[in-house]
Order: structure tokens, then sequence, then C-alpha cells
């Protein structure tokens, strides 16, 4: 993309779609482009950035709400808020590592994409902490919805709609958060368990605790697997918890504690243990947790496939060949136990050439054609970035 | 009082029509059209508004909803969906010219399972319901609105439902994993599943809070969470509402976020204190009730926590339950707090914004000046964790001049909500109450782009059209 439009405000911002609008021109929408290898490569000859956008223009902690531009770098939003003990509470993953990029996600790219780690499992997503954002219609219209306090449901909540559409209904240019306290301890119980189903049942078993485990991982060893449960809260509360806790994972395994596993979830959050090499192709599915050794198995059978389980088992980040074959098994897999997948990392050619997400029935995907039209009437935005044109 | 859009008049000319073909379409028992049989379903928890509809229908099953809604859709006839009618802002409020569809015989509980923490149930379930199907195994459903005996999962669904434990476990738009929904044009289409964070645009996000205008829903995956091992409430009482929202702040600022953080000025600590004899502070102009969940240890530890915190803003009483029994009896004020308001006022309308938590000592002095002005009482309770406000303005329905004043009030304070901040709704919804006030939030191209995408699934504007949004050509 040789043509990078960097507007300095939301005026700007403005401005370009007016021009693209003129122009009938698509325009690629990003941030830092940080996640360009995500789903389908966008047709456009024209990028349009928000990384002009920066900065915080919000922080009142006592209110637990948080508001920037949407081009602020993560890392700046994730410091402010460090030094007055607060986090981001849905943990979203750090993805250059994933696609070997320099640049850090911005908070825009955060929420157009919906990544959450794994305290997911327990808090909530990225949308379910956003709670206001302003972004620019494909008719060049400034749109608020949301606000900035906690409870609000006034009107319909477009927020929902925007995140997670990678993109391609508006272009965000600010975006308010709930933040929340990070906790003064934590601790991981790891469980060396024979086999997948029985790591499921252990998360499950410590999800079902009364203990508020916010972290549930599953880590495929080479003689087995270990399942990791995190808690976090106040010292003493994580000390007589995590004792509980052991009690109850014992049946599953041999249970052992790692009092500061900070960065063996940093670990989690950014799929490393997943061990995916360079040419891999990377999907990441979102199932039911009980039906993930049966999605494991046949995922194992088809390609050998290299998994990594989170979310109790009901998020699998998968690696493996990046080919169509290794593709429509993973989809297939998907489809046999009803869940949802994206293809995360492949090369552009697969990436142009197969499903990137399931697709939606007919009915619902008439009327997502109108809502796109509703926001964005001349498909302006990052075409073809979730699904082909018809 | 807020004007409904006109009926067409080619639909009622065609009434016994449509009520005969209602019929084709439905076991016999599942048409209602006897004005008599109708009467209970022209009004919901805004009885100041009634309006008896066309006809309403009570199918059994998704199929049956389909076949209602394919038909209305194709006669061009309005339809409004109705859970329990708890609805605070006329959500359920019917037109001359709609169908309702009542979802309550759709009330069975399709599938529990612990393990993925999940139920499937039908629309028409209460929201207690869910939890009562669940809790022998130490499960519940989080959200908790206080109409939760009565209100149903369908309407929880579309009002995006509350409660006083959203601060730590949210609203129902994140207790949510999957609907079965009947679209405006009468198909059967799922959206969500039974899994976290399904890939493609957010169906299930942008239906919840959608006050019936998108789809009829008919089965929710919720999410049920295993509970803690217990609860305990303090009540925490200072000389002013400023200083008590301080506190509020100190505790948030250090780290706990309480499971529920209530807050009551004067008028509402007499009124039920009067009615609960609960042991509430009559000399206190602000109490706090804030409830902790944990061990007995951990239970301890916080209450001990924020016992410290509140002594710094100089408390007239601090009480810790010692027991379960302490604690019920702590909330017991609270949880009849509109009862007792109701006792000591004929009527009462009960608002419902959210401010900036900051500002609630501001607000709650221009609502007390206010109050003087309109010549009517006001009780303000107050989710003080989240910033969503409920104030009781006291009026007599009887006098359509004293209605019209707390009328015009509760308007008042709505626009003073979005003046610091804030918004008109956090938990009740728009529904026809506060329709007429969405100019005050939104712009009008904002509005324009709400309406299309409510034209993106109801081209024709049949479902529920006279809520939300201020009347226009559409409606």
């Amino acid at each position: 993309m040789s043509d990078l439009i960097t507007p300095a405000d939301e005026a700007g911002v403005v401005a370009a779609i007016q021009a693209a609008i003129a122009a009938r021109e698509p325009l690629s929408i990003e941030g830092h482009g940080s996640k360009r290898g995500l789903l389908r490569p966008v047709q456009a000859a024209r990028g349009l950035t928000t990384r002009g956008l920066t900065g915080i223009t919000l922080y009142k902690p006592t209110e637990l709400v948080l508001s920037a531009r949407a081009g602020t770098p993560l890392p700046e939003i994730e410091a402010a808020l460090a030094e007055r003990g607060q986090m981001l509470a849905p943990e979203p993953p750090d993805t250059r590592g994933i696609f070997g990029v320099a640049e850090p996600a911005t908070l825009g790219g955060l929420v157009a994409t919906n990544l959450s780690g794994p305290r997911r499992i327990t808090v909530g997503s990225v949308r379910d902490h956003l709670l206001g954002i302003r972004f620019v219609n494909g008719k060049g219209e400034a749109v608020r919805s949301g606000g900035r306090v906690l409870k609000n449901v006034t009107g319909l909540d477009l927020c929902k709609l925007l995140a997670g559409s990678h993109g391609t209904l508006g272009v965000l240019t600010e975006v308010t958060m709930k933040v929340l306290p990070a906790a003064e301890a934590s601790a991981t119980l790891a469980v060396a368990v024979p086999d997948i189903a029985a790591g499921v049942k252990a998360l499950s078993a410590g999800l079902t605790s009364p203990f508020g485990v916010t972290g549930a991982a599953l880590r495929i060893d080479p003689h087995g697997a270990t399942a990791l449960l995190r808690l976090e809260d106040f010292r003493e509360s994580v000390t007589y918890r995590g004792s509980r806790l052991r009690e109850d994972l014992a049946p599953f395994g041999d249970v052992s504690l790692i009092p500061d596993s900070a960065d063996l979830w940093r670990g989690i959050r950014d799929a490393e243990p997943l061990g995916a090499a360079a040419e891999d192709a990377i999907w990441r599915l979102s199932i039911r947790p009980s039906t993930a050794p049966a999605l494991a198995a046949a995922l194992q059978a088809a390609f050998g496939a290299r998994l990594l389980f989170d979310w109790g088992g009901g998020l699998v980040w998968v690696a493996g060949p990046a080919t169509e074959a290794a593709h429509c098994a993973v989809t297939a897999a998907a489809a046999a136990v009803r869940g949802s997948f994206t293809l995360f990392r492949a090369p552009a050619p697969m990436r142009a050439a197969v499903p990137v997400m399931p697709p939606e029935a007919p009915a619902l995907a008439a009327i997502a054609a109108r809502v796109q039209a509703a926001l964005d009437p001349l498909g302006l935005f990052n075409p073809g970035r979730m699904r082909s044109s018809p | 009082m807020i004007p409904l859009p006109a009926p067409k008049p080619e639909i009622l000319a065609r009434r016994d029509t449509i009520v005969a073909d209602l019929h084709t379409l439905l076991p016999a028992d599942a048409v209602i059209h006897e004005t008599i049989r109708m009467r209970p379903y022209e009004t919901d928890g805004l009885s100041a508004y009634r309006q008896m509809p066309l006809a309403v229908v009570l199918p059994a099953t998704t199929e049956q909803v389909a076949a209602v809604m394919r038909y209305c859709h194709e006669q061009g006839i309005r339809v409004v969906p109705r859970g329990a009618g708890t609805s605070l802002s006329g959500g359920a409020l019917p037109l001359e010219d709609a169908v309702v569809i009542g979802l309550m015989r759709m009330n069975r509980i399709l599938e529990i399972d612990f393990d993925d923490r999940l139920a499937v149930v039908e629309a028409g379930v209460t929201n207690l319901g869910i939890t009562k199907a669940v809790e022998h195994e130490g499960f519940f459903y989080a959200p908790d609105p206080s109409s939760q005996l009565a209100c149903m999962i369908g309407g929880n669904v579309n009002m995006n439902s509350g409660g006083a434990h959203c601060l730590k476990y949210g609203v129902t738009a994140n207790n949510l994993l999957g609907l079965k929904l009947v679209t405006p044009t009468g198909d059967i289409v799922e959206v969500g599943g039974d899994h976290l964070d399904t890939a493609g645009y957010d169906w299930l996000g942008l239906m919840t809070g959608s006050e019936g205008m998108l789809g009829i829903v008919t089965e929710v995956t919720v999410r049920i969470l295993r509970g803690p091992e217990g609860a305990r409430a303090m009540l925490a009482a200072f000389k002013g509402t400023e200083i008590a929202g301080q506190a509020v702040d100190a505790i948030i600022g250090s780290g706990i976020i309480p499971v529920a953080l209530e807050f009551m000025d004067k008028p509402c600590i007499h009124a039920c204190e009067a009615f609960a004899n609960a042991g509430y502070p009559l000399d206190a102009e602000a109490m706090l009730i804030i409830e902790v969940e944990g061990s007995v240890a951990e239970q301890d530890a916080l209450l001990a926590k924020i016992k410290d915190i509140c002594a710094r803003f100089d408390p007239i009483s601090l009480k810790v339950a010692t027991s379960a029994e302490e604690s019920i009896a702590i909330w017991k004020g609270r949880k009849g707090a509109f009862g007792a308001v109701g006792r000591i006022s004929p009527d009462y309308l009960c608002m419902d914004g959210t401010i900036p938590t900051g500002e609630l000592p501001f607000v709650l002095k221009r609502i007390g000046e206010m109050s003087v002005q309109y010549g009517l009482q006001v009780a303000n309770v107050f989710h003080a964790g989240d910033g969503n406000l409920h104030p009781l303005i006291m009026f007599d329905a009887n006098d359509p001049a004293s209605f019209h004043k707390a009328e015009a009030f509760g308007g008042d304070i709505l626009k003073l909500c979005v003046e610091v901040g804030g918004c008109l709704t956090g938990e009740h919804g728009v529904g026809v109450e506060k329709r007429d006030l969405m100019h005050v939030q939104f712009h009008p191209h904002e509005l324009d782009q709400q309406r299309a995408i409510k034209t993106a699934f109801d081209p024709a504007w049949l479902l529920n059209p006279h809520k939300v949004f201020p009347l226009t050509e559409h409606a």
C-alpha cells in the first residue's frame, strides 16, 4: 500500500472519507496495521490510518473509565493504567510475534478485532468492556454510540456492532473503555494430566469452583498435557483459594503451585506455547469446552495439528500446514461441534482463496448486507476483509 | 402524554379476518381477541399508558412465532412482542392495530450443562427461574433486575437488563452466549451459539437491548456461574451526600470491587425505615450498603478494609453484618424501597438515568432544587458503583396535573444526567417513556443511523415501531 492517508484528527478522517465518497474509491482502514495479516487481504488502492489520532482524552480511575483516540498505541494505555494499579481486564493478546511486525496494536485496532486473552473467561471480552465509541461512517458523518458511563441502554448499541467488525462498518476515532483494578497478587496451579479430555475436565472443575479462577488454559506437552489455572485477588485470598483449589484439582493429576506466573500467562495470551513454525498457518476457534477432545482428535488425525487451549477449553489455537486441505479440516471440525473459527494467519493467496470465518445463514446474510449498507452504503471500508464479495 | 402513531384504518377494518387467519396458524386457545380477555395486555410496568391491541397471540413454539411473523409481514400488520409485561419504560405497550405476541407459554428450560457453564431456555422462562433451576449445584444466573421474580429472559435480552450486582457480574449482554430468534420477515435464525465470541458481526450484542425492534427472541443460551462461598453486607451512614460519594470513590480507588454498592438518600432512608424497620440511621443524609463475597475469612478481611476506608469520611455509623441474617436485615430496607415509597405516596415514577459517579453530589443537589420547584417529593436510590441513578418521583395519578408535573420533573432529571456526561437510561430502556428525549442525547444524524439499522432488519417498520425513536414518517 503505497498511498496512506494519515489524518491528525476526526475532522481529517471525515474529509478523507468524503474524498473517497466523491472518488468512489475504497479504502483499507487500519491503525498501525499490526494485524494486517489477519483474515482476508483488503482490495483497496488507498489506505486510511488512524495512527495520527493519539492520546488519552479522559481517565478517571475511581469511575473505572478511560477514553483515548483510536490510534493511541496499546502500550501507552496499559502504562497509564498500570501507574494507577488498573488494567484492560480482557487481557488483549499482543500479536506482534504471530504476525512478525514491530509496531504495537492501537486501541482502535483492538476494538475493531475484539481480541481477548485468558481473563476473558471470567471478566468478558473487549466488547464487554467497551463503553462508548466515536466513528465516521461511510457517508462521512461522525457518529457517537454508548458513552462514558458503565450502565447505558439508550438506543441501539452500535458499540457491539462495530466491535469485531474489522473496520468494515466505520472508522473508529475515539474509544471509551471500562477499566478495572489489577489484582494485588496472583498464583497458578499446574495439573499434569494424561490427555486433553482429562485436562478440559480439570479446567472445568476449576471454573465451576467458587474460587474465581481467572485463567484456565491447557498446554499440550510431548507426553501429556498441563492444565493451568490462575487465581488473582488480594494476597490472602490467593493463598487461601490456592490451597482449596489444589484439593479440588488433586483427582485430575499431580498439582504444583507456580507462585509468580505473569510470564507464563503472557505467553499463553500471545499463543506462544502453540509453537507454530514460521511457515505454519494459525487458526483460532471458539467452541463449547466439552467438545474440545473430539475436535482435537479430528485435527490431529487430519494433519497432526499443534494445539493450545484457553478459556477452559473453549478457545483453541491451531497451527498446521498452510494448505487448503488443512483449512478444510479445520472448518469441518469446527462445524462438527457447531463452533466458530477464524483463519488467523496464512499467506495472502490462501487468505484470499478460502472463507476465513464461518458462513452466515442466508436470512442473516441478507440482513448483514443491509446493515453494512446502512453504515457504509458505497462499500468503501475494508472491502473483502471478512468475506469475499457475493 | 406521549403520542402513539396513528393506527392503519385498513388493518382495523380487517380485524375479524385477521383474527380468523390467526386461528388457522395457532391452536384455538392461543389467540385472544375478546376485549375483556385482552385487558391484561393493554399496559405494562408503566401503567400510566394503556392501549388495547388488535389481538393477542400466545405461541408455544418458535415455529408458531415464525408463522405469525410471516403472516403479519405479508399482511403489513404491526407486531408488539411481550414477555411478562414488567417494563418500566412502556416496552410492552401495544398499538391499536398491532398483534401482541406474548412469549409466556414458551417457558421450558431446554438444557442445563454445569461443566460448560450454560443453560438453554425459552424466552418465557423467568429470570429467577433460571437461578432456581441451577442453584442446587451452587450456580446462579447473574443479572438480577428487581423484577426478577416475574420478568422473563426474553424481555431481559431485549432491554439488556441490569440489577444490583452489575458492578461485578455485568449486565445481560455480558452473560449471554446465543439466541434463537424470528426476524421481522418470519425467518428463524440463530446468532452466537454455545461458545464465546462468534466470528463475524456481533448480532448477539446488537440484539441485546434492541427493545423488541429487530426480532422476536424465542430461545436464549445464557452463561451460568458458580456462586461464591458466601456474601455479606455492611452499612455505612454519612453526614452528607458529597462525603458519601467520596467514600465510594475511595473504595473503588483502593482496588476493591464490591459485588454491590448501593446508595440511598435521606428521603429514601426514611421511607425504607418506616416500611421495613431495618435499623437505618434516620439522622444520615446518605447511606451505603456494601456487599462483598468469598469465604468468611475473606469477607472479614474485605469488610475490615472497607470499614477502615469509610472511617476516614466521618461516618455517623458503620455496621458490619456478622451473619447472613444480619446481611438480610441490612438489605431488607433497600429491597423494599419501591414498596416503601409506594406506601407514602399514592403513585411514583421510577426514573433510571446514569451519571459519572463523581457527579453524584451535584446531581442530587440539583434534583433537590427541582423537587422544591415542582412541588413533588423525590427519593433517590443509586447503584453507586456504576452510576445508575433511580429517583422515585412521588405524585398522585388521580390528579392529571400532578402526573404531568411528575413527567416533566423526570424529563428534567434525565436531561441533567445527559448534561453531566451520562445517559437517559441505565437499565430500564427507552421504550415509549423516554422516546421523545432521545434528541437530548443524540444528534439527528445519529438517530437516523440507528433508524437505518432498524430498517435493515425491519424494512416496513412493523415490529414495535412506536418505541425508542421519536416518531417519524415510518411509524
